[in-house]
């Protein structure tokens, strides 16, 4: 079933090489240290291409959000009335119990239903909500002569910084448990050559 | 040293009381603001010192040419003025102009060889003191014998050149807020660094620009708004408070690291008196985190612990997964 069209697959890996160039420089950012040790990038080196990566994901997710409004693909990411919690409690236990007694997907993939709701709730957080917060902060780091000097008594660049890194934290956690989770498809691998092909593969 | 107050000119005290005055019965519908009167020091040689204020303490002065016998008005040239307020808020308020001026000052007009007269310099009056020990002048005279100020120009170059003794103030000891202390120390530099008129006085060099040569530094109006010059400039000297040794350009620091990383340079600079007085939390960089801004140094330790656990449990989570689907 051909699931993934071309611009999707094509912002999906610019989106994963672009967030690990940003999780590495970031995280070079945050635990540099006055020795360079051969896993951390250099500060100015962190520096630049963090920011450059950083204007191209900016770049990349106007893509993402204006596909989505201009295409069908944008549906898979719209909440309704018909999703519930308890779907997702329904999803959560297949993951956690069901798939080790052989039960059958409760959610299975079709071209109306790419997502399951688990996966929908997540990737809406992450797209929706994550993301755009981490966009804005950033910029707000890029150029700090646009955030409020103090809030509540706290310097507004501590704050600012404080989002930044815990919305990069969140996502990181998201993009291990997403690659995780992909492995989950009909083969270990099938899920991961559909992103490449485009087509999914059933179970 | 006695600090006791400073105390207005007669014709400011006038001037406060009638608008003291009239500020308790303003017009019809006029407001007119609280003045309030923050002014405590009182010199005690302020009568002395009025006699060289009343022609150095304003642009404009004003004598008596006897051989003419005519009144004449002269402004007086830029760098011999010397404001009231700012000499009376500075480190030396207490003084009399003739502590180090030469009384013959008191004769107008000023004889010539006066010019000649020879200028004390800090160590002068603040070297083998013991009020002043703690304050290592004899280190500081010593770094700065070193600096590159000292070595291009040993004979132009004073303490004054940085230090104004009319209006010099201490500043990162007696701070609450840290960016006016950034900027009043960095105006220091710049006062010469950003000025060719000054510059020329003591260097050869053709042009001066400070953003072109910093052009290598990311977010440079941060960093100069953050933190001081002599952050980079200087050798950092654990015993006295502020390094003097200003080091050649080529020596100054350029690695991001020395300051962004957990042992911060900063906090051996610009946070070293704060880290001693408000050390909180039982972090070592604690100031960095409570009063600033820079990445690398602003780690927080539990929150590192926390994430390190919200990481571990996820990745424990998926082994136990995985070992789950493969039995």
């Amino acid at each position: 079933m051909y699931l993934y069209p071309i611009w999707v697959r094509l912002w999906h890996v610019m989106n994963a090489v672009l967030f690990i160039i940003l999780i590495v420089t970031g995280l070079s950012m945050q635990y540099t240290d006055k020795q360079d040790y051969i896993l951390v990038v250099s500060f100015a080196r962190a520096v630049k291409w963090h920011n450059i990566a950083a204007i191209l994901l900016i770049i990349n997710y106007i893509i993402f959000v204006t596909g989505n409004i201009v295409s069908e693909n944008g549906r898979y990411y719209r909440i309704s009335k018909k999703d519930s919690f308890s779907d997702l409690g329904r999803q959560l236990r297949f993951y956690s119990w069901g798939m080790f007694k052989g039960e059958k997907h409760p959610f299975p993939v079709t071209s109306e239903r790419k997502f399951n709701p688990l996966q929908k709730f997540t990737y809406v957080l992450a797209m929706y909500v994550a993301l755009p917060l981490l966009i804005i902060s950033g910029l707000g780091l890029m150029f700090p002569e646009t955030i409020i000097n103090r809030f509540l008594g706290v310097s507004g660049l501590i704050l600012t910084d404080v989002l930044h890194i815990t919305m990069g934290f969140c996502l990181t956690l998201f993009m291990l448990i997403h690659i995780y989770t992909c492995t989950l498809g009909a083969r270990p691998s099938s899920l991961f050559k559909s992103i490449i092909s485009g087509y999914h593969e059933s179970e | 040293m006695k600090f006791s107050g400073f105390r207005f000119p007669g014709c400011i005290i006038l001037a406060f009381m009638i608008s003291t005055v009239s500020s308790g019965s303003p017009g019809p519908g006029l407001q007119l603001p609280e003045v309030k009167d923050t002014i405590s020091y009182v010199s005690p040689f302020h009568e002395k010192n009025e006699r060289c204020f009343k022609c150095h303490g304003q642009e404009m002065y004003e004598y008596t040419n006897e051989n003419l016998g005519i009144q004449v008005k002269a402004n007086m040239c830029e760098n011999r003025i010397m404001k009231r307020g700012d000499f009376y808020s500075s480190n030396h308020k207490s003084f009399s102009c003739t502590d180090c001026h030469s009384e013959d000052y008191l004769n107008f007009p000023h004889p010539g060889q006066l010019r000649m007269e020879q200028m004390y310099n800090c160590i002068d009056c603040h070297g083998g003191d013991e009020k002043f020990a703690k304050f290592h002048f004899e280190e500081i005279e010593a770094e700065y014998k070193q600096s590159t100020h000292y070595k291009l120009e040993p004979e132009g170059f004073t303490c004054w050149k940085c230090h104004n003794p009319h209006t010099y103030r201490i500043s990162i000891r007696n701070s609450s807020n840290l960016k006016e202390t950034i900027v009043y120390d960095n105006t220091i530099c710049l006062n010469c660094h950003s000025d060719y008129s000054r510059f020329q006085l003591l260097s050869e060099r053709e042009e001066i620009n400070i953003l072109r040569t910093h052009d290598w530094l990311p977010n440079q109006a941060s960093h100069f708004s953050n933190v001081r010059c002599i952050e980079c400039h200087t050798k950092i000297n654990d015993s006295i408070l502020v390094s003097h040794l200003i080091l050649p350009k080529e020596e100054a620091v350029k690695r991001c690291n020395e300051c962004h990383s957990k042992n911060s340079m900063l906090m051996t600079s610009l946070y070293k008196f704060q880290a001693k007085e408000q050390r909180r939390d039982g972090f070592v960089n604690g100031v960095i985190l409570n009063e600033s801004y820079v990445i690398g140094a602003n780690r927080n330790r539990y929150l590192n612990i926390l994430s390190l656990l919200i990481f571990g449990i996820a990745v424990l989570i998926i082994g136990v997964h995985i070992y789950f689907r493969t039995k």
